[in-house]
């Protein structure tokens, strides 16, 4: 039995002690979330908000080309970032959990993520260290005269990729290897039993069980990827905005909040459809 | 034969340049704050503690230090105690529609930063609040809570009921299980839900953007110095971020690692 059958004097209790943190919730999320989805139906004339119930904020999104290409640019660069992110961190995890020996497993794991305890805005001013025209790359590649002119990584699309794949790689080798060292052997030893050789092995047995681990980790970089301002801004520039970068020129040189509210909801839009699309490997679990 | 040590030689070469791809750009933050010049990039004209000097003179960025330990220690002491309550009161009482409150307790995880920041600007301003470091942490506390309330929840097995029920028996008020029986019992996920939530808050950038105006934290403060381009200072404050980090992480590591061990 988990609960005490209750009289009321237990159920006022009970309902004291969780009160502050669902009001907290309600004050402080649901509500502002939904004065901000209310808003987003609202629609400013100057620097005023208009109280006038519309769907303006929603149909300019999708007939005005700067606004559908962040929302595209966004898409675009999240799913290159999550493949990306995943090809390169399941060899790592692999590595670490196959190879690497027992004892030295939580020091290599340690290794790998520890670049994120830089701050995370640190973080991509340092790849802009490595990337920008007289970097740390461009000064090398130029210094052993393989190229004459220095590459223009710094302020386009390819920079925001790197420093978003640097940050996921880390995340994903952590879900992708805790997958894996949850594996019993007894399914590999079954599979070879039955003559299945080491690549058979892995594409019908390994991977399709950590594929649970693959999508947590995926998911979790989609979410993160798409509504993260910090990255695009300082590696990106202002070349090829992504949907938070628009959302924030909302906010500041044209103090249009609806229009940023709006586009608030399709950013959360976009996450609950891929969020319908993994549910089915999503196990959150609970004790 | 040939074929192991040709898997094995691809392993360990794949792992040492994803090892170098992870460290590549910390090293370079690391090694340029100590550049004897005035540009964080090659070549390194010579080994010079100036910049470590100009921070710690810069008082905008100490201050900004200051607000970012007092906002992330306050919002996860906050997020803690309400966390731990609700995870008691989940647990202990079965309350009408407790899935849904569980669900409602966990939802601000599923929702970005920048939205839960935009909806609390929107109604901050709506109200005519004013933006202060109290406004961070609120947002702070909004984004922490859900992770204290899901690690100290996931926590609470059926199997200290009965040492709850003895401490009740003996005459304890629901106070003092509280805090006598099952705080205790619950102490080692407790810290960790306090630490991670101080790590979240610590560094996180867009809420405390938004909603901070005069007194800023530290990722807000280093924001702004990057207006001023590539700068030594600026590797100076990121390097001393990371180490800082690095050590409580040890510290950590081998606290509860030690802890875990001897039980």
């Amino acid at each position: 039995m988990t609960a005490t059958t209750l009289e009321d004097a237990d159920r006022r209790k009970a309902w004291g002690f969780a009160a502050p943190a669902l009001l907290w919730t309600l004050a402080f999320f649901v509500v502002p979330f939904l004065f901000m989805a209310a808003m987003s139906l609202w629609k400013r004339e100057g620097r005023e908000i208009v109280r006038v119930w519309n769907l303006d904020n929603y149909l300019r999104v999708f007939s005005e080309s700067a606004l559908l290409q962040g929302l595209v640019n966004s898409l675009e660069i999240t799913v290159i970032v999550t493949v990306l992110s995943v090809l390169l961190a399941y060899p790592l995890a692999w590595i670490i959990a196959e190879r690497v020996p027992k004892g030295f497993q939580r020091m290599a794991l340690i290794l790998a993520i520890l670049p994120f305890w830089t701050s995370y805005v640190v973080r991509s001013y340092s790849w802009l260290l490595v990337l920008s025209k007289n970097g740390v790359i461009n000064q090398m590649l130029t210094g052993l005269g393989l190229i004459a002119e220095p590459l223009e990584i710094a302020s386009t699309r390819t920079a925001t990729v790197i420093g978003f794949v640097h940050f996921f790689v880390m995340l994903l080798t952590l879900t992708i290897y805790s997958n894996l060292i949850q594996l019993s052997p007894n399914y590999r030893r079954a599979a070879a039993d039955l003559g299945a050789n080491a690549f058979q092995t892995f594409w019908h047995v390994v991977l399709p069980l950590t594929l649970p681990g693959i999508m947590t980790g995926a998911f979790l970089t989609f979410v993160l990827c798409i509504g993260d301002y910090v990255t695009p801004q300082i590696l990106g520039g202002n070349n090829e905005l992504v949907l938070p970068q628009i959302i924030m020129l909302q906010l500041g040189r044209r103090a249009d909040f609806p229009m940023a509210a709006a586009l608030s909801i399709i950013l959360m839009l976009a996450v609950t459809a891929a969020y319908v699309l993994c549910a089915r490997w999503l196990k959150i679990e609970r004790a | 034969m040939l074929r192991r040590i040709l898997v094995s030689g691809v392993s360990w070469a794949y792992l040492a340049l994803v090892y170098a791809f992870i460290f590549l750009p910390v090293a370079v933050l690391v090694l340029f704050s100590f550049q004897d010049g005035r540009l964080p990039v090659p070549p390194f004209n010579g080994f010079s503690t100036q910049w470590y000097e100009a921070v710690f003179v810069d008082r905008k960025l100490m201050a900004a230090l200051g607000n970012s330990m007092l906002v992330a220690i306050s919002s996860s002491v906050v997020s803690c105690v309400l966390g731990f309550l609700a995870a008691y009161s989940l647990a202990r009482y079965k309350l009408p529609g407790s899935a849904l409150q569980r669900g409602l307790l966990i939802a601000p995880m599923t929702v970005s930063y920048l939205i839960i920041a935009l909806g609390l600007l929107a109604l901050l301003n709506a109200l005519h609040m004013p933006l202060s470091l109290l406004t961070v942490g609120i947002g702070h506390v909004v984004i922490n809570l859900p992770l204290c309330f899901a690690i100290i929840y996931a926590s609470m097995g059926d199997h200290q009921i009965n040492i709850e029920r003895a401490a009740r028996d003996l005459g304890a008020s629901d106070f003092k299980v509280m805090t006598l029986v099952t705080a205790p019992m619950l102490m080692p996920s407790i810290l960790a839900a306090f630490f991670l939530s101080v790590t979240f808050s610590w560094d996180e950038f867009i809420i405390a953007f938004l909603l901070s105006r005069f007194d800023v934290t530290l990722p807000v403060e280093i924001w702004s110095m990057l207006r001023s381009g590539l700068n030594p200072k600026t590797n100076a404050i990121g390097s001393l971020v990371f180490l800082a980090s690095v050590a409580l992480l040890l510290i950590l590591e081998f606290s509860l690692f030690g802890r875990t061990k001897k039980q």
